[in-house]
């Protein structure tokens, strides 16, 4: 139903079409970077270097509108989960957007060193997983699917395999040849940062399902972190 | 070398796994939602009470518990009953011919609707004050000494003692403490209804209703009264019906939203504000009808 004040509604739903661009250049400058890794493509990441600077904008952008309608109009129950929700997500596609710009920058030292391949098509693995995880917690935004925002939630263990994986198989690398040992680090980053941004969609996922259900997700999620496991 | 093998990820079958159904039940699809509370903390206990003016029905069936020392707010659109409920309280509809309620108001275990309560006893333990400030054209001492006198014969000294304390409580002191003299009428809207709030507490009531105590008041003295309210709550059972939702939220502890008569949802006012369990009760507070 509508808002009575009908601007109220335009506001609301300005920033949530301006989150809903905010997740597709996100969800593109992932996969755009992993592009560039795979491809040794130093346009492509150098692109991608360039576009973040659209993502931060949209970030400060969304935070002032939200701010904006919670001194203006006093956002109260699905209303203000709402707008706390927008201002939440936009802070984790904004980070999103610093790790895929991180790919990038090291996509660029990446092509110009001895290709690695084996390593790199498992990275690319991953990095289809994640942004596959990315993609489906996008559409449950779009959509307001709590199912599926649970689905994205429970389902984060697979890229923690994928990373422990990577892991053995970049250290193997290492401990063989040392020469690779700059590429090899470049490349233990990309996985990481492929990591975090699993984990973004994770707490996108959270979010989302706050927002519509009032209802925190608790912390019964499987976990599989490598830190917990792996004397460090 | 240390061994980094992984250990094999396996799910545990004990973590909750929400049917469907349960996510996508959003906030606000019930149909009413009513929070029962504890007897113990329970003041005024109303069962099933139904109000008429005349042959039209203004509460259907009112089921609500109403705190110990803690603030209830009543929200709703205009028409809806809260003002109605409020004036069961103390029985004020009994001054209107053809004006009658059923049902049971428990009042500390005592029904209040039952005939031979004696209603000047009644009103002295539940006070109320009004939409608009209503001090007696007398000076601000004698309109707070008035309702004293009513019922208990005080020595100046004790009455001026008790004069201060109300006036302290009602956070008007400074203000009225060299003018005591002076005509009630003379303060301003603020003044007098915070002088309306000493003189209901003078008395000593057990609960306070307050019906729209600040909607002729400007801000700052409807924040001084609001911070009158918080400071009473820790005595006295306090009942107030508001327009303003901002306020209901900020002042309440809990929450009653009526709509047509009929109580909708009662719970704890952070909930009500942050997830309200029915969708009629959802929609009035984001401002979607009302």
């Amino acid at each position: 139903m509508e808002h009575t004040v009908r601007a109220y509604d335009a506001e609301l739903d300005a920033i949530t079409a301006e989150l809903a661009r905010m997740g597709g250049l996100a969800e593109a400058e992932v996969a755009d970077s992993l592009r560039a890794i795979a491809g040794r493509d130093i346009a492509l990441a150098e692109a991608v270097i360039e576009r973040d600077a659209r993502l931060d904008s949209l970030e400060a952008d969304i935070e002032q509108k939200a701010i904006r309608l919670i001194a203006l109009r006093q956002p109260v129950a699905d209303d203000l989960r709402r707008t706390v929700a927008a201002i939440k997500i936009s802070n984790n596609l904004e980070r999103c957007g610093d790790l895929a710009k991180n790919i990038a920058k090291r996509a660029l030292v990446i092509a110009r060193s001895e290709p690695l391949t084996p390593v790199t098509s498992s990275i690319e693995r991953m990095g289809e997983l994640v942004a596959q995880r990315l993609k489906e917690v996008l559409d449950a935004l779009a959509s307001r699917d709590v199912a599926r925002a649970v689905s994205v939630w429970m389902e984060d263990h697979e890229v923690d395999e994928h990373y422990d994986a990577i892991f053995r198989e970049l250290l193997t690398y290492m401990m063989g040849d040392p020469r690779m040992i700059t590429s090899c680090a470049h490349l233990l980053f990309v996985a990481k940062n492929l990591e975090r941004i699993g984990d973004h969609a994770t707490n996108i996922a959270e979010v989302l399902y706050y927002e519509i259900t009032g209802a925190p997700l608790g912390d019964h999620r499987p976990k599989s972190d490598a830190l917990e496991r792996h004397e460090h | 070398m240390k061994d980094i093998a992984p250990s094999s990820f396996i799910p545990d079958p004990a973590q909750p796994i929400m049917a469907p159904g349960d996510t996508q039940a959003a906030a606000g699809s019930e149909d009413s939602s009513v929070l029962g509370l504890d007897p113990a903390t329970t003041k005024i206990d109303v069962q099933n009470l139904d109000f008429f003016y005349g042959k039209a029905q203004a509460l259907r069936g009112v089921t609500l518990s109403v705190a110990r020392n803690g603030v209830t707010a009543m929200i709703g659109p205009s028409g809806c009953g809260k003002s109605t409920l409020l004036r069961t309280f103390n029985r004020m509809y009994g001054l209107y011919p053809g004006q009658r309620a059923t049902g049971k108001i428990m009042f500390d275990g005592e029904d209040i609707l039952r005939p031979g309560v004696d209603l000047s006893m009644l009103r002295a333990r539940i006070g109320m004050v009004f939409q608009k400030p209503t001090p007696f054209p007398m000076s601000i001492h004698d309109n707070v000494a008035f309702g004293v006198k009513l019922y208990e014969s005080l020595s100046r000294a004790d009455m001026n003692d008790r004069i201060e304390e109300s006036l302290r409580r009602a956070a008007l002191w400074d203000e009225v403490k060299d003018k005591l003299g002076a005509s009630g009428l003379g303060l301003s809207g603020g003044q007098q209804q915070r002088l309306c709030v000493a003189r209901c507490i003078a008395v000593r009531p057990e609960v306070l209703l307050l019906d729209e105590p600040t909607s002729a008041l400007d801000p700052i003295s409807s924040a001084k009264l609001e911070e009158t309210i918080t400071q009473l709550k820790s005595d006295y059972t306090i009942v107030i019906v508001t327009h303003n939702l901002g306020q209901a939220a900020r002042l309440s502890d809990y929450t009653a939203f009526m709509y047509l008569g009929e109580l909708v949802e009662f719970g704890e006012t952070a909930s009500m504000f942050t997830k309200p369990a029915t969708r009629r009760a959802s929609d009035y507070i984001t401002g979607r009808f009302g």
